[in-house]
């Protein structure tokens, strides 16, 4: 296997020359398919037949979810990647997606609860599911937290990512917790390895969504990247005449 | 890899083992606490505490439920298939709540083994389908049978 | 389309303040994540405007 492009990544100037081609498409991508999968889910999906309207919440409610629990998980991925490969690009990326990662949290728990208050008949419960959701947002406030609080930029870098690997044995919990225990929340709906528990017609808005997602906050993401990247690398020549340049744009 | 990238990611390993088996051990420890309610069975075999507060979980038995004429309290039979638990409830009942439905119910177990609620929360299961499907599958008897077929294929 | 007229789409068969809400919710939360970035890189550029100019002047 070819490893030119891992070592590759560990170029700050190759990493902000390539996400800046990225990500034009990636924002538009991202635009287009929530605009086209909020439409589709609101307005053309067919309502449930016990829950009515108020289904359609599953169309946020589930790719913000899924996201919030792929970004811990490539959280901890660059932890690893920044402890043994020593690669600063990692630690960038830790700091830059904590917070999306937190937004996304707070978006699941938010819809869950507005879902909750009409389907369940409580905005929220103490059981499996929704507890741990709660640690993974408490997770992500205490990695954003500890890369504040530490000033030397290596220990901050140690001290996250280690946070972020150990935190991560959260994921399965909070998947599997319909399973393993008696919960309020209902098993997973959406699965890439089972048939959809739904027709067609309800499944494609929230395949779009949870797609869009993932495009919004890979564009996200490398914006957040790409400016704390020329930050840290202020003294270099590339990005002095990167921010040259873009100040002569602006002005 | 370099030896001293091996050791470094075999130290990562090491402790993320370490975590999972503290954490999972945990868990098993505190499986009844996190259990958000006792099913029919456990209440059945005396496994669920009298007369502190608890929640009873299980599909609502068909043709259990009666309501009383004057006030708003209704009862009704929570059952998991083996075993059945009483309940009773003044106020007003969720949306989704009906005959075959899965609720969770909180309150206390009374002296006759029945739970006289304050709380009753439905519960949701993880299919959805138009109105139209669910008619077309009623009428064909098929409702039933669908459901069956979705839980045997999740199993 | 699952709606007959735009007020039963406002309406939502009476959930409309349920779906509303988080739908309303979760897209000002979307903005807000790419508001932020936008203006961090925009106040950097600022500083590092200014920065140069009283390097330059010196």
């Amino acid at each position: 296997m070819n490893w030119t492009w891992f070592h590759k990544l560990g170029s700050p100037k190759w990493f902000y020359e390539i996400s800046g081609r990225w990500l034009p498409w990636l924002s538009i991508s991202a635009a287009l398919l929530i605009l086209v999968g909020a439409v589709m889910g609101l307005a053309f999906a067919p309502p449930d037949y016990q829950q009515g309207n108020s289904f359609r919440i599953i169309y946020i409610h589930v790719p913000a979810a899924f996201l919030a629990q792929s970004t811990y998980i490539s959280l901890a991925i660059a932890g690893i990647v920044g402890l043994v490969w020593k690669m600063k690009i990692a630690d960038v990326a830790v700091q830059q997606a904590a917070p999306i990662g937190a937004w996304m949290t707070v978006i699941a728990l938010l819809t869950g609860a507005v879902w909750g208050k009409p389907t369940w008949g409580a905005w929220w419960v103490w059981d499996a599911r929704l507890t741990a959701m709660l640690i993974l947002l408490f997770l992500y406030f205490g990695i954003i937290a500890l890369g504040h609080a530490i000033t030397n930029r290596d220990s901050a870098a140690k001290a996250c990512a280690i946070l972020a690997i150990v935190g991560v044995v959260n994921i399965p919990i909070i998947k599997y917790s319909v399973d393993w225990w008696n919960t309020l929340h209902q098993p997973a709906t959406f699965t890439i390895t089972e048939k959809p528990a739904m027709p067609m017609e309800m499944w494609l808005p929230l395949l779009i969504m949870t797609i869009g997602f993932y495009c919004f906050f890979a564009a996200v993401l490398l914006m957040r990247m790409r400016i704390e990247v020329l930050r840290r690398e202020s003294r270099t020549r590339w990005a002095q005449a990167e921010v040259a340049r873009q100040i002569g744009r602006s002005a | 890899m370099n030896p001293v990238r091996k050791k470094r990611l075999i130290i990562i390993v090491a402790i993320l083992l370490g975590v999972a088996a503290t954490v999972g051990l945990g868990l098993t420890a505190l499986q009844q606490n996190i259990n958000l309610f006792y099913t029919p069975t456990q209440i059945a075999n005396g496994e669920a505490p009298q007369g502190a507060r608890i929640r009873a979980g299980g599909l609502v038995k068909e043709g259990s439920l009666t309501r009383s004429e004057d006030s708003l309290t209704v009862d009704f039979v929570v059952t998991d298939g083996d075993a059945d638990t009483g309940i009773q409830y003044r106020g007003i009942l969720p949306d989704l709540f009906r005959e075959g439905q899965g609720i969770v119910a909180l309150g206390r177990l009374n002296e006759n083994g029945v739970l006289i609620a304050d709380e009753v929360l439905a519960k949701h299961d993880e299919n959805y389908m138009p109105p139209e499907v669910s008619s077309a599958l009623e009428k064909t008897g098929m409702l039933k049978h669908y459901e069956d077929g979705q839980k045997e294929a999740r199993k | 389309m699952s709606f007959d007229s735009f007020s039963e789409f406002l309406a939502m068969g009476n959930h409309g303040v349920y779906v509303w809400s988080s739908y309303g919710i979760s897209f000002v939360i979307l903005l807000l994540n790419v508001a932020l970035p936008i203006l961090a890189r925009q106040r950097y550029l600022k500083n590092e405007a200014r920065r140069l100019r009283r390097e330059a002047q010196q």
